[in-house]
């Protein structure tokens, strides 16, 4: 590759390869002569066997002679995980749902040699049955969108370093090394009203201007994509789908604070994501936009990729700290910050994947554009992972300060098999549920926290009425005990008692005086421990008490889990269907099945342990759980 | 090649891998993950090397190992069977598929079979939550699982 080393290099670069974007930025128009069709890549699709799908897109297009004038290739998500693989066709605009590699023949054929749709892979309006939409603006799922940080997410070969200039890459990099201070930067990012993406909100032009005041020459810029919430995966999805915006982004951020060394730390189990950052690196190192002098400016930088191994507290950036410098990842109490004593005793900032892939749109197009979207303290838009009892899965991108009810109902596609909505779950094991009645409040970093929950790195799990809250308050403290660091005590012995009540409360030996415990060793805990792990933990149980303290009463006072999840307050029973195989009673670890050959079986209920094996055995699903 | 040969094969690999670190401590994670990758799981022997030849006290190591959920120090399954339990996997029934899998296997979750053939884990979220329920199979994702399924995915994993 011919290397990048002035500001001249990169305007002609992006004259040279912008035109690699015609058809996919060219005004829509059907029967065109040459075609690109998208299909995603992201870890979602590619388990739904989307690269197969792709060879065989690939296949058709040769055998039909089409080389010339078609091609296929990978884009990063397109959000709309629920309907994947997706394939895109340009110019045309055409969406293409849940395709499977065998529709990649219909696709060939009828859409780009026939130009005809292909209308059974088109997406159907749930709201007018029948009604097929080809482009992808008119679904509602993303008519409330509004795509920042997953600009290029779905658009651009994230494998390919030319498509990335060709959608104005590095430019914003450009004008800050060539026009602008390091000062002035932060001053940009500040007026911009941007606040970190990964949990806390803190304003990141803030964070830059105090480690940028630091004295001393050695300072580092980290990019945490340690991800650890179970359930959100916006940043994995970034990396994978545009690599680049994040390593642009870092670039920036540490020009605004003078650092020359930076680390991108990332779990090692998102081996997609990896793969694709590596590669970016490698790109920009190869084109000389990583190193010494880049674009010609007095700005030398280095970037390394870091593994992190599977440990939750990680993602704390002290601990995050602890772990690059090879060790154990235990917090360290804060004050000092990292920004005056972080990795190796240096000055350094840590930015979440999503703020840091915001900066180079917030440099290009001007910090006021950016403040003009979103709510009055919280600027810019989310990023949501939509998950659970919803009917669109995927990935969202809206303004701050949209209610729940907007995401949930029109992006969402509201609740899955027409159930009844019963509340919301944000900021994944450090933040709360939010019940019905509170459905329209206007989202953003502080209105979350008012509701006893937070934004956290943006998971966002439905729960219907069939999911248990108390359940789910102990599946979060399940998470947080096993993850605790153990360095401190209210953290690793408190957070232990708190799951060991829960789990007495969902099997049935749970008493009132439970309940008041819970609420005050809750507060405890986040007074005293050590960490935003440890402080935050309760979070699930203090805000399922609060508005959901009747499910609690009935698991305590009626021994009975209303949602019917909670198996040892079931009862297993044998129903009509039974055919007296015998095959259960045989299983059943306490002998407490009866009943003759062929005949029906009963279960002794006084004996009964609950564990479930009776159920799994029997050939004609004759037992059965009953609330 | 013989076991013997192999695993002489495998040091030889991970010493090669070690060379091209200049500062030795902060590369241990990055060690470890390959020394996984090569022996399957992270022996006291492999420990002990790795000690040695990256000139970190075996304690630490050992410390590094233990704290990671993703390192293991016990041999795993020919096949590995694993639930995503991360939360969208969760609220869509991952716990009844996990009872499922312990009650079919006889193997509670975490647990390798005598015979070194299965192992049972949970993991927190593999970025396909559109699929929830998610099932791995060594690398294999099965996704949308419903209890009914998992006899089927225990025997497509046999062959
Ligand atoms: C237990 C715990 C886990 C965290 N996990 C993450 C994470 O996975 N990714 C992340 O970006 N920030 C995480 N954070 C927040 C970081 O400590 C830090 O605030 C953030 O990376 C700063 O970047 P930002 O200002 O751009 O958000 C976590 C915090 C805590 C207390
Ligand atoms: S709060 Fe928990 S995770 Fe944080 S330092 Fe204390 S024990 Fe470790
Ligand atoms: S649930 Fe277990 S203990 Fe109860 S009847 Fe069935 S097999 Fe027996
Ligand atoms: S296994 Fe099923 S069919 Fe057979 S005796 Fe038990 S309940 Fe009846
Ligand atoms: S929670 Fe299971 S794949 Fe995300």
């Amino acid at each position: 590759m011919k290397k990048i080393a002035t500001y001249k290099d990169l305007a002609d670069a992006y004259v040279r390869w912008q035109p690699l974007m015609a058809l996919r930025q060219e005004a829509v128009h059907a029967g065109a002569e040459r075609h690109e069709l998208l299909v995603c890549g992201g870890t979602g699709c590619q388990s739904s066997r989307s690269m197969e799908l792709l060879h065989n897109l690939e296949a058709e297009i040769k055998a039909a002679g089409l080389e010339k004038k078609a091609v296929a290739h990978v884009t990063g998500c397109f959000g709309f995980c629920e309907k994947g693989p997706i394939v895109k066709v340009f110019p045309d605009d055409v969406f293409y749902v849940e395709v499977t590699p065998a529709d990649a023949k219909d696709i060939v054929h009828d859409h780009l040699v026939n130009n005809i749709l292909v209308e059974r892979l088109l997406y159907e309006d749930p709201a007018k049955p029948g009604c097929h939409l080809e482009k992808q603006h008119d679904m509602s799922f993303y008519k409330k969108q509004e795509r920042i940080a997953l600009i290029n997410c779905g658009l651009i070969n994230p494998e390919l370093f030319e498509e990335y200039v060709a959608v104005e890459g590095y430019q914003a990099l450009a004008k800050c090394l060539q026009d602008m201070s390091p000062t002035d930067v932060s001053d940009a990012i500040k007026n911009s009203g941007l606040r970190g993406r990964g949990g806390g909100g803190f304003p990141a032009g803030v964070k830059w201007e105090i480690a940028g005041k630091q004295p001393g020459p050695e300072k580092y810029m980290i990019c945490n994509a340690d991800e650890g919430d179970p359930g959100a995966f916006m940043d994995r999805s970034i990396l994978e789908g545009d690599p680049h915006s994040v390593i642009e982004g870092m670039i920036i951020a540490a020009y605004a604070i003078g650092a020359s060394q930076g680390y991108v730390y990332i779990r090692a189990e998102y081996p997609l994501a990896v793969q694709r950052l590596q590669r970016a690196v490698d790109q920009a190192k190869e084109a000389g936009l990583l190193g010494d002098k880049i674009l010609g400016s007095n700005f030398s930088f280095e970037l390394e990729v870091k593994f992190g191994a599977g440990a939750f507290v990680c993602g704390e950036e002290t601990a995050l700290l602890r772990s690059i410098e090879g060790g154990r990842g235990e917090p360290t109490s804060k004050p000092p910050f990292p920004a005056e004593k972080g990795l190796y005793g240096k000055p350094t900032v840590i930015n979440n994947v999503e703020t840091l892939a915001n900066v180079p749109q917030i440099m290009r197009r001007g910090p006021a554009w950016f403040s003009a979207i979103g709510s009055e303290k919280s600027k810019g838009t989310k990023v949501f992972a939509l998950a659970g009892k919803i009917n669109n899965v995927g990935l969202v991108e809206v303004p701050m300060g949209i209610t729940l009810r907007e995401i949930i109902y029109d992006i969402g596609g509201g609740i899955k098999n027409n159930k009844q909505f019963k509340a919301v779950q944000t900021g994944g094991p450090s933040g709360g549920c939010i019940p019905a009645a509170d459905l329209d409040i206007a989202i953003d970093y502080d209105t979350l926290v008012a509701k006893g929950s937070m934004m956290g790195s943006g998971g966002m799990i439905v729960m219907d009425e069939d999911n248990c809250m108390v359940d789910i308050a102990r599946f979060y403290l399940d998470f947080t005990m096993e993850e605790s660091c153990g360095k401190c005590t209210p953290c690793r012995v408190g957070n232990k008692r708190i799951h060991e009540m829960l789990t007495e409360i969902t099997e049935g030996r749970g008493t009132m005086e439970h309940l008041e415990k819970l609420a005050n060793l809750s507060s405890v805990i986040k007074d005293t421990a050590l960490c935003g792990l440890g402080q935050t933990a309760p979070n699930p149980v203090l805000s399922t008490l609060k508005y959901f303290y009747d499910e609690y009463v009935a698991h305590v006072r009626d021994k009975r889990c209303p949602a019917g999840v909670c198996v040892k307050l079931l009862n297993y029973v044998i129903g009509d269907a039974c055919i007296g195989c015998g095959l259960c009673s045989r299983g059943c670890p306490v002998s407490c099945i009866t009943g003759e050959k062929r005949k029906h079986h009963t279960i002794d209920q006084a004996r009964c342990i609950k564990c479930g094996a009776c159920e799994t055995v029997c050939p004609v699903k004759a037992v059965v759980r009953s609330k | 090649m013989s076991p013997k040969e192999l695993r002489a094969d495998g040091f030889k690999t991970l010493e090669q891998f070690i060379k091209q670190f200049e500062d030795k401590e902060s590369a241990l994670i990055k060690v470890l993950y390959e020394a996984q990758h090569i022996f399957g799981y992270l022996s006291k022997e492999v420990m002990l090397f790795i000690a040695d030849k990256l000139e970190v006290p075996a304690s630490k190591i050992y410390g590094v190992v233990t704290f990671y959920s993703y390192f293991t120090t016990e041999p795993k399954g020919r096949c590995q069977i694993k639930v995503c339990m991360g939360t969208a996997c969760f609220v869509r029934g991952a716990d009844q598929l996990s009872r499922q899998l312990e009650n079919q296997l006889k193997l509670k979750m975490g647990e390798t079979s005598d015979d070194l053939k299965y192992s049972l884990d949970s993991l927190r979220c593999v970025g396909a939550c559109g699929l929830a329920p998610v099932v791995l199979v060594n690398d294999k994702v099965y996704g949308k699982v419903e209890v009914d399924d998992i006899s089927k995915i225990i025997q497509d994993s046999e062959v």
